[in-house]
């Protein structure tokens, strides 16, 4: 793990951490009362089909960023998401007739639960979590986002994995007609990421359906998406319409198009270079709102920081592993 | 006004204007006019520049072929011009990738030229160009005598490594630089053919 200097410490995160953790306790304590009123209940996750729909019951996360977060513009204009194109530009127009309704979730494998699960079945059981993370891309730029969701590992156990799921592996939506970037070949559809059984409980992944309060936006993955912060990009699987419990690996998307380019693990990494270019430093994305001259000269590249800053969280997972061999 | 005289005063500064057009729209999306530079301003701009520095390329590199397939002799006026313009983009390219992107870390830009292979090889394109705007003007053309044309001919190379850069970047779907390569190999093909012809033509004459 690197081991930071003071110099890469921001004045955000030298807040006294008693105090940090004691507000962190106090707020999810009045959002449990003030939701309890409300809800009656244990906040059944619900989320509406309405596009930017306010979500109701949200718990905030001690997992959460202090950092500036990134605009809703930026978070929802400059996207990769093949499926509806592979400029950037194209992919948030592109997937504005998109509907996120109906849909169900297909869970399968290595489980004692499985079977075939409406969308608001599948997430009711659970109470949504606004996570706000770095995303680090593995073209080297990066955004702090925040997100709704649900911990994914609350929702593997329901299923029950047996022992002999080694791998938890997701699948986007395949509808050429409704995905115009399917009927192209820039990848093997449909998108297939995967997490070893022990990542996939760490508590720091989920599986978000909202973004700033509101329903996730098509672009950004609606209705089901997984975040990995830890993890470059493209871990972070969209439009999830299956969950596979799986003994073996499984070959996801982009280790099969650019295997030399792109490994099943996907870490952040400062220190293992993608072969075409560093991964050393990051763009943060809009560090200077509103685009215009000023954000030209703004924005310094900033140093890359290894598993994306989360490694006090999820270092253990890869003690031992040569990182350069699996990366 | 005569041709010559009205190829000077209307023609050339109307190139000159609509050469300079994607520049302005950059500066018109700078500052906010036109439009705006999306969530990542130094990428949007560094990819138009580049863009228009291949395109102006291989819009110089098509005036010779057209003129020899229309007759018109006087385009071959625009051709430095439009040349220019290549280099004019492509420099603005580098500029913004050596101050904006890697903030002029010398370290870095150094270790991008010497181990990125695809950032070589635009490096070593840029140097080409910068050769050929540098002999540009009539004066040196004169001075130069026969290796102008020598020196001149390495836009043939500079033009494939430029394709050739923009292919070796993009991470998956070649299509847009497939479209570039194949103007380009068009354009060269023609070259190759056309001189294949007149070394037969010669062949015959020689021969009868």
């Amino acid at each position: 793990m690197l081991i930071r200097r003071p110099i890469d410490i921001r004045p955000s995160e030298i807040t006294d951490k008693d105090f940090y953790l004691n507000r962190r306790k106090f707020l999810r304590a009045a959002a449990l009362a003030g939701g309890a009123l409300a809800a009656g209940e244990a906040f059944p996750a619900v989320v509406p089909a309405r596009p930017r729909a306010k979500l109701e019951g949200v718990l905030p996360s001690e997992f959460s960023t202090e950092e500036k977060q990134n605009s809703y513009e930026d978070i929802t204009t400059y996207n990769n998401f093949y499926e509806f194109g592979i400029r950037k530009e194209d992919t948030y127009r592109n997937a504005e007739e998109f509907q996120p309704r109906p849909w169900t979730v297909e869970v399968s494998g290595e489980a004692e639960v499985t079977g075939r699960f409406e969308f608001e079945d599948f997430i009711k059981p659970y109470t949504l979590e606004e996570r706000i993370y770095r995303l680090r891309c593995v073209e080297a730029w990066s955004m702090v986002i925040p997100w709704v969701g649900i911990p994914l590992a609350d929702i593997v156990q329901r299923y029950r994995p047996l022992s002999s799921a080694k791998y938890v592996v997701f699948e986007t939506l395949y509808d050429p007609e409704q995905m115009p970037g399917q009927r192209g070949r820039s990848l093997r559809w449909p998108y297939v990421e995967g997490l070893r059984m022990d990542e996939a409980m760490n508590p720091l992944y989920i599986l978000a359906v909202g973004l700033y309060g509101e329903v996730l936006p098509n672009q950004n993955g609606a209705p089901l998406r997984l975040v990995v912060p830890w993890k470059y990009g493209f871990k972070s699987i969209k439009s999830i319409v299956k969950m596979h419990f799986s003994e073996k690996m499984p070959r996801t998307s982009w280790a099969v198009a650019a295997p030399h380019e792109y490994g099943f693990y996907a870490n952040v990494n400062p220190d293992v270079d993608h072969p075409r270019w560093s991964q050393a430093r990051e763009r943060r994305i809009g560090s200077e709102q509103g685009g215009g001259f000023r954000s030209l000269f703004a924005a310094d590249k900033q140093p890359t920081v290894m598993f994306n800053g989360y490694g006090e969280h999820v270092a253990h997972l890869y003690k031992g592993m040569d990182l350069r061999k699996y990366f | 006004m005569d041709t010559i005289r009205q190829i000077r005063f209307v023609w050339k500064p109307l190139v000159f204007a609509l050469s300079l057009v994607p520049f302005l729209l950059v500066l018109g999306d700078l500052f906010l006019i036109t439009g705006d530079l999306g969530a990542n301003p130094v990428e949007n701009i560094q990819d138009r520049f580049g863009n228009w520095g291949l395109r102006f390329i291989l819009i110089a590199l098509a005036v010779t072929p057209l003129r020899q397939l229309t007759g018109w002799n006087w385009i071959q006026r625009f051709r430095r011009m439009l040349g220019l313009f290549a280099f004019f983009y492509v420099l603005m390219h580098f500029l913004v990738w050596m101050f904006l992107d890697q903030d002029l870390t010398w370290s870095a830009v150094a270790e991008d030229i010497v181990a990125r292979p695809f950032i070589t090889i635009g490096f070593a394109a840029l140097l080409i160009l910068t050769a050929m705007a540098a002999t540009s003007t009539t004066g040196m053309r004169r001075r130069m005598g026969r290796s102008w044309q020598k020196l001149h001919n390495w836009v043939y190379v500079a033009a494939i490594l430029g394709v050739w850069h923009y292919w070796w970047q993009v991470k998956l779907d070649a299509s847009d630089p497939a479209i570039y390569a194949t103007i380009l190999a068009v354009l060269l093909g023609y070259r190759l053919w056309s001189r294949l012809r007149l070394s037969r033509r010669r062949e015959v004459h020689a021969s009868s």
